[in-house]
């Protein structure tokens, strides 16, 4: 892309234009979940358990009922009598909303109070007496796959063991066949612990029921509003909530990363206690059960082999995993696809045979298996081979540069099939390769980390070449619950010439009344200062999938730039009569049709607007404004190649990024500043998990680091300074040649920097580390190796 | 429940109210005075969402009790705008893109007032641990700082 088209006052596509929702968010204005106050509101608090694994004998609410200002404690038993105590999850599996029986997790919901305010409610909760008897808790998933593993899921008639489902994918066979002929043959275990998205805002919800009308509200901290309200009226029709009389309505949300996807037992016990009670009813975690209860994110063990030739030609790979999912598949991936786009995990490389086959299990651990900040376990599957890729470099003692390089898919190779199906749009890895080597200096960090390992110091150099897939996605294959997963917008163009849109996707921070604004003015030539983006009220959007997995941009931006083609084909049919002339001799220039060959003789957009309500011609529709729903044809596939470079203290283990060099590509750009943000934070939560962040559970089930006490999130302290590039290999299908940005740092960083920290200790005999690579388990390796004191 | 009176002067104004004994000054802020620009992000004042000043010191208002501002002076981020002027910091978040989900904004630009207050002039690495009992899951810090460098600067300009 050659700079931006339109002028800075226009603001379209590859414009920094500063976020029009700064406003109120500077000045403490923005309206998130737990700033909704209604009159008469109520408050609920949650009564969870301790045990991971326990029967119910008895729950009392006796004393809880006669604190002053408490109105209602809900049991599951309570549900049961509406028939609300079990939901599905989005991966169709099932999952109580309260139990009536069986706790099968720490921190599960047990009962919830409802009083005047909150304090009141948490006097309520202490003062729910319930017996448990506690049982031998499952927390091992290789324990949970054994023959005489006890069953979980008793609830679920004839299930007779742990097992929740198969997924396999490529040609076994031919792969077996290629590992037994291949020169050289690497293998490694790699395994991403439990990690949890930490929002900085938790998840909650004002759920308010109207009995005149009927008719139930909910704000909600969701990052997928209109699939909400479908889910409702599906599980919850037989009590009377038909789908036009829920209203969800997503308010500013404090950081999504996939975690505000599900729907948890809190939000339908909320709107159970508001229909019931008939006032509105408030409930907003506090973080420990942010951590503790909310789904979780990766917590997959992969056993990964890669086949190449002597002169490292990789040939085949092959992955087995088993998928720790808890209690229950909460999950939100697509239908089809319920390991996600694992089988992303050729990666970046000409791999022409692959197979991958995966089991999941259930444990007695929080239900989940989110997408964080990912599109559906795309982190997973770069981690795997970014790794292996650089086992087999050190296996044959070549650079894993030159390795990645001679492997590469090459630009002309495009559109590209891959041995697990996926067609790449588009790509040009060594291109962002050679930057990325240019930019960090990589030949002369070779030549300091040989001297330096020659006087005994630790420096690592790690890369990572991946390939991201995004933008869910195509209707042939891709739905949730079996709703299409397109995305929509709807437009209107005002009389005079200023223009409002509204969108089924729902920005968590992304930023999108500033970038789709961008997006229409580059197509209309309206700034994009006077256009209006609205999003995530069911009540006035157009229905969508809502925003997560990077979507937002390659499905509903793509859903503006057509809906603002709808628009201009009316504006010509306007113009033409304004300008006296046939619809064919106007050509358009960004902001007005004019005559060919007659320049001066133009109508501007804002006169076709005015023109529109004003003096449309007879026989057409008054006004201007048109909705489309987009269906992508393909995903769009990002790549990045991230250079990171580690100093370790010999003697502490101590890890210090040194350098840390992004080069991304994300086709064309709608606004650089956003995107170069995007990054910035993506990258944060690459870091994140690569060295800090694991959920940590004892054998009985127990979380050892559920609060931010003993959860660590990256401070400004121990986030490195990021240095970002990025080279344009715009998309060829998607309308505006954009792909969607803000994982692929994600899940790009998490093997540049174990790579890094592996090299660093490679001379010793390292090949492989799990993340989080913390300075403990450095420190371990190094006393084993006989090199700290 | 004990009720106590309490006199804050808030934002430059004195209020007087009855309060629970155990209400957090969060609680005190965000739904008896209903200003909720204040955030609440961790209940044990790990991440800073919830910072506002007492007497010119950032402090995290989730873990402190309204009584224990009783008599002092309180700022908070609907504080920070005065005649119509955003204050230095607002504005450099806004133009350095300082803030994405803006759910920890407000406690940074109230942690960087104190942090600018003591050191006009901080380089990055004291900016950084000046901001590390803040923490923010969006910009990956980057802009934050950049937004406390654009302020430090205009607050001197303005200074001299």
């Amino acid at each position: 892309m050659n700079g931006p088209k339109t002028s800075a006052e226009v603001g379209g596509m590859g414009h920094s234009v500063k976020r029009k929702e700064d406003a109120r968010f500077i000045r403490g204005q923005g309206k998130y979940t737990d700033d909704v106050v209604l009159p008469g509101m109520l408050h609920m608090d949650i009564v969870r358990s301790p045990y991971a694994y326990a029967k119910i004998k008895s729950i009392n609410t006796d004393k809880a009922m006669a604190i002053p200002g408490v109105h209602a404690v809900i049991t599951g038993e309570v549900l049961k009598g509406y028939n609300l105590h079990w939901m599905p999850t989005l991966m169709s599996d099932t999952q109580m909303v309260l139990p009536t029986d069986t706790v099968m997790y720490q921190s599960q919901e047990v009962a919830a109070v409802i009083a005047d305010d909150r304090y009141i409610a948490a006097d309520g909760v202490e003062a729910v007496e319930v017996e448990y008897e506690p049982m031998q808790a499952l927390v091992d998933p290789f324990k949970a796959m054994e023959k005489d593993a006890p069953v979980l899921r008793t609830d679920k008639e004839g299930k007779t063991d742990n097992h929740i489902w198969h997924w396999e994918i490529g040609d076994a066979e031919k792969t077996e066949k290629a590992f037994q002929a291949a020169d050289v043959v690497v293998k490694e275990k790699v395994y991403l612990p439990r990690i949890h998205v930490a929002s900085i805002e938790t998840c909650g919800c004002v759920a308010s029921f109207d009995p005149a009308e009927g008719k139930l509200t909910v704000w909600m901290t969701t990052q997928a509003p209109h699939a909400i309200r479908t889910v409702l009226a599906l599980v919850a029709g037989h009590v009377g909530l038909s789908e036009e009389k829920i209203r969800i309505i997503s308010p500013d949300i404090g950081g999504g990363f996939g975690g505000k996807v599900p729907v948890y037992p809190g939000y339908v016990i909320a709107i159970a206690s508001s229909v019931v009670i008939g006032k509105p009813v408030k409930w907003v975690e506090d973080r420990s059960e942010n951590l503790q209860a909310d789904s979780f994110a990766r917590d997959y063990h992969m056993d990964v082999e890669l086949a190449a030739s002597k002169t490292g030609m990789m040939e085949a790979l092959r992955i087995k995993t088993v998928a720790d999912h808890g209690y229950t598949d909460a999950a939100a991936n697509p239908s089809k696809y319920p390991a996600g786009m694992f089988s992303i995990c050729t990666g970046s490389y000409d791999i022409k045979t692959a197979f991958t086959e995966m089991d999941a299990y259930y444990t007695n651990k929080p239900p989940g298996g989110i997408a964080y900040r990912c599109s559906f376990r795309v982190t997973e599957a770069v981690h795997a081979i970014e790794r292996i890729v650089d086992v087999l470099a050190k296996k044959l003692g070549m650079d894993p540069a030159d390795l990645r390089m001679q492997n590469f898919i090459q630009p002309e190779e495009f559109p590209y099939k891959t041995a697990l199906g996926w067609e790449y749009d588009s790509g040009n890895y060594p291109r962002a390769l050679k930057l990325a080597m240019e930019k960090i200096g990589y030949d002369d960090l070779r030549r300091e980390q040989k001297e330096k390992r020659d006087r005994g110091e630790l420096m690592g150099i790690g890369l990572s070449t991946f390939t991201e897939i995004v933008g869910a996605g195509p209707s042939k294959d891709f739905d949730i619950l079996g709703i299409k997963m397109f995305d929509s917008c709807e437009l209107r163009i005002h009389p005079t010439g200023k223009a409002m849109a509204r969108f089924g996707t729902k920005s968590q921070g992304q930023g999108h009344e500033t970038t789709y604004a961008q997006i229409l003015a580059e197509e209309l030539g309206i700034p994009s200062s006077q256009i209006q983006i609205e999003e995530g009220d069911t009540d006035t959007a157009p229905y969508g999938l809502g925003t997560y997995a990077s979507r937002s941009t390659p499905t509903a931006g793509a859903a503006a730039a057509k809906a603002a083609h709808k628009v201009r084909d009316k504006a010509r049919k306007i113009a033409a009569h304004l300008l006296e002339a046939s619809e064919e001799d106007l050509e358009w220039e960004v902001g007005k049709f004019f005559v060919k060959g007659s320049p001066k003789q133009s109508k501007t957009i804002q006169e076709i607007a005015f023109a529109a309500y004003t003096n449309h011609p007879q026989g057409l529709e008054p006004g201007l404004e048109a909705t489309h729903y987009y269906d992508p044809p393909n995903m769009t596939f990002p790549f990045g190649s991230y250079i990171c470079v580690v100093d370790i203290d010999s003697k502490t283990g101590e890890i210090k990024i040194r350098r840390f060099v992004a080069i991304d590509d994300c086709g064309n750009i709608i606004n650089p500043m956003i995107v170069e943000g995007q990054i910035h934070g993506g990258l944060t939560q690459g870091l994140a998990p690569a060295m800090f962040e694991e959920l940590i559970y004892d054998e009985e089930g127990n979380i050892l680091n559920g609060t931010f006490m003993d959860y660590l999130l990256p401070t400004a302290v121990e986030t490195p300074k990021w240095e970002t590039e990025r080279t344009v290999t715009p998309s060829p299908h998607h309308p505006l040649g954009a792909k969607g940005v803000a994982e692929s740092p994600t899940v790009g960083a998490p093997p540049a920097i174990a790579n890094a920290v592996v090299d660093a200790l490679s001379h010793l005999g390292v090949e492989n580390m799990d993340i989080p690579i913390t300075p403990f388990k450095v420190w371990q390796v190094l006393q084993e190796k006989g090199v700290a004191a | 429940m004990s009720k106590h009176t309490v006199t804050i002067e808030l934002n430059g104004s004195s209020i007087t109210r009855e309060v629970d004994s155990r209400l957090l000054l969060v609680h005190f802020l965000r739904e008896e005075l209903e200003m909720t620009g204040t955030h609440i992000g961790c209940d044990t004042s790990h991440c800073g969402a919830c910072t506002v000043l007492i007497d010119g010191r950032s402090v995290k208002s989730c873990t402190l009790f309204t009584m224990q501002a009783n008599g002092k002076s309180l700022t908070t981020i609907e504080g920070m705008e005065t005649e119509g002027k955003l204050h230095p910091l607002q504005e450099g978040f806004h133009e350095e893109h300082g803030l994405q989900c803006g759910f920890c904004t407000s406690g940074m630009i109230m942690r960087a007032a104190e942090l600018l207050e003591k050191n006009p002039n901080p380089n990055e690495e004291e900016i950084r641990w000046g901001i590390s009992g803040n923490l923010c899951r969006c910009t990956g810090y980057v802009n934050i700082i950049k937004a406390v460098q654009y302020a430090a600067e205009k607050m001197q300009k303005e200074a001299a």
